[in-house]
């Protein structure tokens, strides 16, 4: 057999594995769309309720608290940034890192500083590759997320939103994560947690209209103490729930489109290995027939 | 008499959805009893369980710890970190 053609083969049966670990993990993701995407929609009553809530105590109250104030001047800033453990999902990743850039520059050019809390394994990379520095990184479950990890990290941000100011606290909390539109649609996301900016749901009412008169049990303050870290989880849990919804997608979406590559090169090489193969026949079928010339004319 | 609409939601499910002629639960003040046409009202609820008593008669009990009741218009929703039919 010629080298030539040899070396094709080879590739061709190297194309045809890749093709079979490319299929396997778009057939896996595939079906773990379906489980994501109930889960994101299982937990929406729950984070919908608390919105309201949030909202209600927000738009019916006026109580000084730390929730639902604006504070005068924003020093740092808190950014959250949702990412895969595993790559091999497109540009699932990169775009988070990407657009969290943005957000920085922008932070940064309002002159706050920026405190990164990083979730998955990816960008874990990332920042250690650059050096950057991140204040907190959980690795680990982004794609199938577990309440727990939410609640640690809310705890976490909640912890450095009411710490003062000097001794490292935080006055803002942005997040950025993909939002799963639909299989082939994920948005990166910015949104700023804390201070409250959407009020979704409740419209806020008009200036003159009497607020309905919303009872608070015990106190407006404690309420509002005991809703904050339930609304910085829940939204948290979404997000993680969201982003692990369109990782999966992200994936199966990469992996169709590798699989569709193998296959591309499995044509192109088999066709080059053919005419490989029939220039080889020809060659020696010239060289059988020019030999028999040489010897019949040299009788 | 008008009906309360009921939601008790935990945190990866809405465990229980209904109407329900009166909701019982315990909040860190105390127990509370809500029927139709009760003022809004946000309250942080105690360890615990929600007894919702519907049109038919019957009782719903669930336990829900961690979390907070609202009502306004006459929706009740029960917001609990852990929260289960019991």
């Amino acid at each position: 057999m010629g080298a030539q053609l040899r070396v094709y083969r080879q590739k061709i049966k190297s194309a045809q594995t890749t093709k079979k670990i490319t299929r396997a993990m778009e057939l896996i993701s595939a079906s773990r769309i379906q489980k994501a995407q109930q889960r994101v929609a299982a937990s929406g009553p729950y984070s919908r309720a608390v919105t309201r809530a949030v909202s209600a105590v927000a738009t019916y109250s006026n109580v000084d608290h730390i929730l639902t104030t604006e504070p005068e001047k924003v020093t740092r800033a808190a950014v959250v940034l949702f990412t895969s453990d595993r790559g091999l999902a497109g540009a699932f990743s990169t775009n988070i890192v990407r657009e969290s850039g943005e957000l920085v520059a922008r932070l940064t050019a309002e002159g706050k500083q920026v405190v990164y809390y990083v979730v998955g394994r990816k960008a874990a990379a990332y920042f250690a590759f650059r050096r950057r520095a991140a204040e907190k990184i959980w690795t680990g479950g982004t794609d199938r997320p577990e309440f727990a990890t939410a609640q640690e990290i809310g705890r976490t941000l909640v912890e450095k939103f009411v710490q003062p100011e000097e001794e490292g606290g935080v006055n803002e909390i942005h997040i950025v994560y993909n939002r799963f539109v639909s299989v082939v649609t994920q948005v990166p996301e910015v949104v700023r947690l804390l201070p409250l900016e959407v009020v979704e749901g409740d419209e806020k009412p008009a200036p003159d209209e009497a607020l309905p008169l919303y009872e608070f049990e015990p106190e407006a303050a404690d309420v509002l103490d005991a809703l904050l870290p339930v609304y910085i989880e829940s939204r948290i849990f979404n997000a993680m729930l969201q982003s692990a919804a369109s990782e999966h997608a992200a994936r199966q979406r990469a992996m169709k489109s590798a699989s569709d590559n193998a296959d591309k090169l499995i044509t192109d090489y088999t066709r080059l290995a053919n005419n490989a193969r029939q220039s080889e026949i020809t060659q020696q079928i010239s060289e059988i027939v020019g030999g028999a010339d040489a010897l019949s004319s040299a009788k | 008499m008008a009906e309360l609409t009921v939601s008790v939601v935990s945190a990866d499910a809405e465990v229980w959805t209904g109407a329900a002629r009166q909701v019982v639960a315990r909040t860190t003040e105390g127990e509370i009893g809500i029927l139709a046409g009760h003022e809004p009202i946000l309250a942080v609820l105690a360890a615990g369980e929600v007894r919702v008593l519907t049109p038919e008669g019957t009782t719903v009990t669930a336990t829900a710890d961690d979390g907070f009741l609202s009502v306004e218009h006459d929706r009740v929703t029960v917001v609990a970190r852990n929260a289960q039919l019991a």
